[in-house]
């Protein structure tokens, strides 16, 4: 329980907390003291790594990801346009096979504008809550939506130009986002509008996609365009309530990364990758503070680090299914 | 000694800096989203709406976004607007003069097909729907008026609309531009409006059923044949003139068929979904 109320924490924004060397078990002590001990081993490693940084390997984790991510919203569009009625509507609110699905976020701004519920909604937002609990809460964020892919591919330029310095990674609070999720919650109550709706670039492409392109689609550009010349990932990382409101679901999710202590060299190679790297903490030299650490609520569960990990220290968990 | 540059930063400064540039994004986005209020509260755009439609805020309050009206609309007439729209960015609309509601679903499927009742599912048949009311602006114009008859295509070959002719395909709407017609005297909007055509259908239906025609009877639902008539030519003055009358539903068929250039009929939606049924309702 307390793992869960520290996880909620950091995905509000706060910093991770560290637990004190004397507070540690046993034998996570002695693991910390004498890990490097095994210089053949860590030499090894640092080899292997410098061959993956001159020929980086296919990451396959991402691109099965990638295809999952763009095989849903095709089924979208083509659902629509074959007229085949699989899966209708947008990613705001659809019908899978018949079968109400809503987003969680929109159903909240929806609700909450509106001050009444009919069943449809009800039965929709339950289903996707249950759905999106059972598959990892922000797994919405990278497996799904739209923005987060092209907010991807405007990353590798982004890291490409910083390399170059043409671009620059300003970091921001973040907790800003619990910030904005609270504004918009309470102005959907005040204005009794879904006001958060308007700028949603996930509402914005999805329907782009689906039933064409619009004006809309320049704010999304606007978006991608700041996180490419002035913040890494800035509209996932620090503003979007979307992926605030899955990251609570996602809290005590079964489906989780695990952090296997043991195994890890902590080379760092996880956080590069990593859009929420606050959820790594742990893989700090030094700050694991058990032998086997879950990820938190805040990860989206994209797989990177388990590709990224040279020694396998990261590796993905379904509690109940895999022990 | 060596001496601190000037531009050289604290930690703590930093810190003091990314929280007010965080303040300051946060205050950006939210008022950008604020932004889209401008256009709603300022009425630029004024809407036709898909039927079953609440009262324009409550509407665009418990519409969800996500199309589901547009994509079970057999004629297309469901689009969803953009972000000039403001707040109303993905909210569903109808362009009568485009394309129509002509209730070729019958049941009214946008609003079954609504997740959220911002469409709402109190209503089952056309006559129910309250989605404005027509209006005759352009009368000077008008055909029926100046005692003219129409012959040919009513929007011409190029016009995309489509309605439903019973007498041709009970089942399929087809495009307007694939039906012409040869009239002594222009009654289009009489003649194709979807309220007037159910209601003489549900008179050849009672005829039937009087002479003994019919054996087995369905019952009929409350509204099924619309209670009151929504538009008919008048002789106003010795001029056949097109006057709307209560039972109008604001579906926008008579201004899409009516062959002059501007329609002589169009839909406000302000005035009547003022008092929609839907709110009467809630």
């Amino acid at each position: 329980m307390s793992n869960v109320i520290e996880s909620i924490r950091v995905l509000l924004g706060g910093t991770p907390k560290r637990v004190a060397k004397k507070d540690m078990p046993e034998e996570v002590r002695e693991l910390h003291a004498h890990k490097f001990a095994d210089k053949e081993r860590i030499e090894k490693i640092r080899i292997e790594l410098a061959e993956k940084h001159a020929n980086p390997p296919l990451e396959k984790l991402r691109l099965k990801r990638w295809a999952v991510l763009i095989a849903v919203n095709l089924l979208f569009v083509v659902s629509y346009h074959l007229d085949i009625q699989l899966l209708e509507g947008a990613l705001t609110a659809s019908r899978f096979a018949g079968f109400h699905m809503a987003d969680l976020n929109s159903a909240l701004q929806v609700m909450l504008a509106f001050k009444h519920v009919v069943i449809n909604l009800v039965i929709g937002t339950t289903t996707v809550f249950i759905l999106w609990w059972l598959l990892g809460g922000r797994t919405f964020c990278s497996w799904v939506c739209p923005y987060h892919l092209v907010a991807e591919w405007a990353e590798m330029l982004h890291l490409k130009l910083v390399d170059k310095g043409w671009a620059k990674d300003i970091q921001f609070d973040r907790r800003s986002r619990a910030w904005l999720w609270l504004v918009f919650v309470i102005l959907a109550v005040v204005t009794g509008y879904t006001v958060y709706e308007t700028i949603s670039p996930t509402g914005i492409l999805s329907r782009a996609l689906i039933y064409g392109p619009g004006v809309a689609l320049i704010w999304v550009a606007l978006l991608l365009l700041f996180e490419i010349f002035f913040s890494r990932r800035a509209w996932c990382r620090y503003a979007c309530p979307i992926g605030l409101t899955y990251g609570i679901v996602g809290a005590t999710s079964p489906f989780t990364v695990r952090y296997q202590l043991p195994n890890c060299f902590h080379e760092g190679e996880c956080r590069k990758v990593c859009l929420v790297p606050h959820v790594l903490d742990t893989v700090l030299k030094g700050k694991a503070k058990a032998m086997e650490v879950d990820i938190g609520a805040d990860c989206t569960r994209c797989l990177r680090c388990v590709d990224a990990c040279p020694t396998g220290a990261l590796t993905i968990k379904y509690k109940g299914l895999t022990s | 000694m060596s001496k601190k540059p000037q531009n050289r930063l604290t930690p703590k400064q930093k810190e003091r800096r990314k929280f007010l540039r965080s303040i300051a994004m946060t205050i950006g986005v939210s008022g950008i989203a604020l932004l889209g209020m401008v256009p709603v509260l300022g009425n630029w755009v004024k809407r036709l709406r898909p039927p079953g439609a609440l009262k324009e805020d409550k509407f665009l309050a418990a519409c969800i976004k996500c199309g589901q009206c547009v994509q079970v609309c057999p004629v297309e007439a469901i689009k969803l607007a953009d972000l000039t729209d403001g707040l109303g960015v993905g909210v569903p609309h109808i362009d009568p003069r485009d394309q129509a509601c002509d209730f070729s679903c019958d049941g009214l499927q946008c609003v079954l097909a609504c997740p959220t009742g911002a469409l709402i599912h109190e209503i089952s048949f056309p006559s129910e729907v309250d989605m404005g009311v027509a209006k005759t602006v352009n009368l000077k114009q008008c055909l029926a008026v100046n005692g003219q008859g129409f012959k040919g295509l009513a929007r011409g070959a190029d016009f995309k609309g489509k309605l439903r002719y019973a007498e041709i395909d009970r089942w399929n709407p087809i495009k307007l531009a694939d039906h012409p017609y040869d009239l002594e005297l222009c009654d289009l909007c009489v003649r194709q409006c979807p309220i007037e055509i159910s209601i003489a259908e549900c008179a050849a239906e009672d005829e039937k059923r009087q002479s003994g025609k019919v054996d087995l009877v369905a019952v009929r639902q409350k509204n099924e044949c619309p209670p009151k008539h929504a538009i008919e030519l008048r002789n106003i003055d010795g001029r056949m003139t097109p006057v709307i009358l209560d039972g109008c539903v604001g579906c926008g068929v008579c201004e899409m068929v009516c062959p002059v250039e501007p329609a002589v009929i169009v839909m406000d939606s302000s005035d009547s979904r003022a008092n929609s049924k839907g709110m009467r309702i809630l």
